[in-house]
C-alpha cells in the first residue's frame, strides 16, 4: 500500500524529521486560507499516487493567497495519469540551496534494510543509479541492532555533506530508519532532503510504501488508504480475499496460486491469446469465492472467454465446480467458460460440471488452446 | 535417498489442533510420515489426530519424543514466535507454511536463526516431500512418484502442475522442496541446489522460479560454475506487467529489475534448458534420462 506525500511527511515528522509548514486542502478557498496562515510564498502540490506530478503540471508555486487560490483551482480536479486530483498539499515554499536523496528499502538479497543516500537529490534515484552509480552510498542495517550512528555518518561523509550538517543529517537518517521499521514499510524515501535558505535540513518531498502483510497491525496507517490506488474492481477483489490485477486482453482467468496464475497467463500468450487479468483465488477457496471471482471477471466487457484453472490441494475441485455452476445460474453469462481442474476431488468436480453441460479439460495446454479458440469465436 | 526429509524424520506439528493443522497432520500420517507430536500452548496433555500427543511447549515435545523436524500451521501473528521456539528447542529442520508474515519480522527471525543450527524452509510455502517416504507439507501426496528428479520451487500450485506432468510421463522425484515466495525466507534456490548436487539419489534438477528479486540469477551462477547435474527451469511471469508490486529502489539495490527475461538469460547462460510452459518441463527432463 502507498501513502501520499503529505501522509508520508507526517509520519517522518513524528520521528523528528523537519518538514515544511503546510496543510492539505480540498478546495481553492481552503488553499487560500492555508496560504494566508503561512504568510509566505507557498507551493501547491497535487496529492496523487503516481510519479511525475511536476512534469504533468501538478506542482506550482504561488506568491500570494490570491494566487494560491487560483493555482489550487487549476490543480484540483486535474487528471494526472488517469487519476483525478482531489487534494493538494499547500506547503511553505523552501528556498532550496542543495538537494539530497535519502531512502530506506528492504534488500531481499542481503535480508536487511538498506539505507541509501546521494548528493544528487531531487531526481529519480533510478536515474542516478543508471548514470552515476558511484554517487549512491549504501549501508545495510543489522535487523537486531538497528541503525548505528557510524552508519549514518558513513552516509553523510560519503555524499560529501558540509560538516555543519553532519549531526542533523545523522539524526534524520536514524529517524528515517525508525519510521521505516515501526511503520512496517518496504520503501521510505525523502527526496529531496534540502539544505534551505536558513541553512537547515528539511524533507521537502516524501514517499512510503507499506508491507501489505503488516497492515493488520498498522491500523492507523492502513486507514490512510486512498481508494484510488487500485481500480474499483481491484479493491472489491481485495475485500473478498482475491488478488486481482487488471490487464488488457480478452481471456478472463481464474486460477488458484500466484505462480500458477502467472504461468497460466504466460501459456495463454504462448498460444496466441491475451489475458484480461491476473486472478488468484488463493488456497482453500470455497464456492462463494469462486462466485465472487467470476462476477468480477465477467464485469469486464473486454472478456470474450473465461479460463478457470484449478490445481486442487487445499482447494477442492468439487467446491470450485459448485461455485461455477452457482455463478452460471445466478449471473448472465454470455461468454464461453473453459474449466480445467485436477487434484483433490477432481472426479466429483468434473461430474458437477458435466451435469451442467460445461466442458472441462485435463491438460493445461489443451484448456488454454480451447480458451484461445473460444475467445476468437471459433467455439470452445 | 533424498534430501532434508526421509525415514528418519520425526515430525512435530505446531498448531495441530487448528483446522489446517489437524487436516494436514492427518494427511501426512496417511502418507506415511512419522508424526510424533503436536505443540499447542494450553493444550498440553491432550491427544490430537488419533494418537498424537500434544505438548504445551516445543521444548517438552522434543524432550519427550525426539522430534527433529517441525511444521508450523499457526496464524501469521504468532508464526515467528513458533519458529523461534522450535529453533530454541534445537529442532533441526523447521518448515513454516504460514503466509502473510511481515517481512521485517522475518528479517529479524532469520538473523537469529543464522546463529543457530536450525534450518528453515518458508514461510509461505507448501513444504517438501520425498515421495514414498515422507511428506512434510500440504501438497497432494498422490500426484508424486519416487524417482531421481529433484525439484525446487518458489511456487505452490505451479509445482504441483510440474510434478503432475512428470509423474504422467513416468518420471519420479527424489525430493520436491517448496521454498516459498516471500522476500525473506529460509533456504533459497542456491542452498537446495547444493543439497541436490550432493545427493546420490538425485540425477537431475528442475527449478521453478518467478519474477521478482535475483535469487534465480544467484542460482544460475552456481549452476554455471559448480554444478554437474543437469537442470531444467521454468520462470513464471513472463507476461506479467512490471512494477505492480515493488518500487524501483528495490530493483536498484538488488542489481536488476527481477524480470523473467533477465532470469531466463542468466539460466540459459548457465546451460539450463528453459521450458516455455510447465508441461514442457517433463519433456525436457525426459531428455536427461
Amino acid at each position: 500500500m502507498k501513502l501520499h506525500e503529505y501522509q508520508s511527511k507526517r509520519v517522518f515528522a513524528e520521528y523528528g524529521v523537519p518538514i515544511p509548514n503546510g496543510e492539505v486542502a480540498t478546495t481553492p478557498a481552503e488553499a487560500r486560507a492555508i496560504a494566508e496562515q503561512i504568510g509566505k510564498s507557498v507551493v501547491i502540490k497535487s496529492q496523487v499516487l503516481v510519479g511525475g506530478r511536476g512534469k504533468a503540471g501538478g506542482i506550482k508555486l504561488a506568491g500570494t493567497p490570491d494566487e494560491a487560490e487560483k493555482v489550487a483551482a487549476q490543480i484540483l480536479g486535474m487528471d494526472i495519469k488517469g487519476l483525478t486530483v482531489q487534494k493538494v498539499l499547500v506547503d511553505e515554499a523552501a528556498d532550496i540551496r542543495s538537494e539530497i536523496y535519502l531512502g530506506a528499502v528492504l534488500d531481499r538479497g542481503a535480508r536487511k534494510v538498506a539505507i541509501m543516500a546521494s548528493s544528487e537529490g531531487g531526481v529519480e534515484i533510478e536515474e542516478v543509479a543508471a548514470e552515476t552509480p558511484e554517487k549512491i552510498i549504501t549501508v545495510h542495517v543489522h535487523p537486531l541492532l538497528g541503525m548505528q550512528g557510524y552508519q549514518a555518518r558513513q552516509l553523510a561523509y560519503g555524499i560529501g555533506l558540509p560538516k555543519e550538517h553532519v549531526s542533523a543529517f545523522t539524526k534524520i537518517a536514524q529517524s528515517l530508519y525508525r519510521a521505516f521499521v515501526e511503520s512496517d514499510a518496504s520503501l521510505a524515501e525523502i527526496n529531496p532532503l534540502v539544505i534551505n535558505g536558513d541553512n537547515q535540513l528539511q524533507a521537502v518531498d516524501g514517499k512510503i510504501l507499506l508491507d501489505d502483510s503488516a497492515l493488520p497491525r498498522q491500523k492507523e496507517l492502513a486507514a490512510m488508504r486512498d481508494p484510488d490506488e487500485d481500480s474499483p474492481t481491484e479493491t472489491e477483489a481485495r475485500e473478498v480475499g482475491i488478488s486481482y490485477i487488471d490487464l488488457d486482453g480478452e481471456i478472463g482467468c481464474m486460477v488458484n496460486g500466484a505462480g500458477l496464475a502467472m504461468a497460466t497467463m504466460d501459456i495463454i500468450k504462448l498460444y496466441g491469446g491475451s489475458p484480461a487479468n491476473f486472478l488468484d483465488i488463493g488456497g482453500g477457496a470455497g464456492a462463494d469465492k469462486v462466485l465472487a471471482a467470476l462476477r468480477i471477471i465477467l464485469r469486464d466487457a473486454r472478456v470474450k472467454a473465461v479460463l478457470i484453472n484449478i490445481f486442487g490441494g487445499i482447494t477442492r475441485c468439487d467446491e470450485v465446480a459448485n461455485g461455477i455452476v452457482e455463478a452460471i445460474n445466478s449471473l448472465n453469462v454470455e461468454v464461453p467458460i473453459v474449466v480445467r481442474m485436477v487434484g483433490v476431488n477432481e472426479d466429483e468436480g468434473r461430474q458437477i460440471l458435466a451435469d451442467s453441460n460445461l466442458p472441462s479439460a485435463n491438460q493445461l495446454s489443451e484448456a488454454v488452446q480451447m480458451a484461445v479458440a473460444a475467445a476468437k469465436g471459433e467455439g470452445a | 535417498m533424498s534430501i532434508l526429509v526421509d525415514n528418519g524424520t520425526r515430525l512435530l506439528v505446531q498448531g495441530i489442533t487448528g483446522s489446517q493443522g489437524a487436516f494436514h497432520a492427518e494427511q501426512m500420517i496417511q502418507y506415511g510420515t512419522n508424526v510424533v507430536a503436536g505443540a499447542v500452548p494450553g493444550r498440553g496433555g491432550q491427544w490430537a489426530v488419533g494418537n498424537t500427543p500434544v505438548f504445551d511447549t516445543v521444548h517438552e515435545a522434543v524432550a519427550t519424543t525426539d522430534a527433529n523436524t517441525s511444521i508450523i500451521f499457526v496464524p501469521a501473528a504468532f508464526a515467528v514466535d513458533a519458529l523461534l521456539e522450535a529453533a530454541d528447542a534445537g529442532v533441526a529442520l523447521i518448515v513454516c507454511i504460514t503466509e502473510n508474515i511481515p517481512a521485517l519480522d522475518m528479517a529479524r527471525a532469520r538473523a537469529y536463526l543464522d546463529s543457530t543450527d536450525s534450518v528453515l524452509i518458508g514461510p509461505n510455502c507448501p513444504g517438501l516431500i520425498s515421495p514414498g517416504t515422507a511428506k512434510v507439507g500440504i501438497m497432494a501426496g498422490h500426484i508424486h512418484t519416487p524417482g531421481n528428479v529433484g525439484i525446487v520451487s518458489r511456487s505452490g500450485t505451479l509445482t504441483y502442475e510440474v510434478i503432475y506432468a512428470l509423474t504422467a510421463r513416468g518420471i519420479g522425484q527424489s525430493t520436491a522442496v517448496g521454498i516459498g515466495g516471500d522476500p525473506i525466507k529460509g533456504l533459497n534456490f542456491l542452498d537446495v541446489l547444493q543439497m541436490f548436487e550432493q545427493d546420490s539419489a538425485t540425477e537431475q534438477v528442475v527449478l521453478i522460479g518467478e519474477i521478482g528479486g535475483t535469487d534465480e540469477q544467484v542460482a544460475a551462477d552456481y549452476i554455471r560454475t559448480e554444478m554437474n547435474k543437469p537442470v531444467t527451469a521454468f520462470i513464471a511471469g513472463q507476461t506479467a506487467p512490471p512494477g505492480k508490486r515493488m518500487g524501483h529502489a528495490g530493483a536498484i539495490i538488488s542489481g536488476g529489475e527481477g524480470t523473467a527475461a533477465e532470469k531466463i538469460e542468466a539460466l540459459q547462460d548457465a546451460g539450463v534448458a528453459i521450458a516455455r510452459h510447465p508441461e514442457e518441463i517433463a519433456e525436457l527432463a525426459a531428455h536427461n534420462i
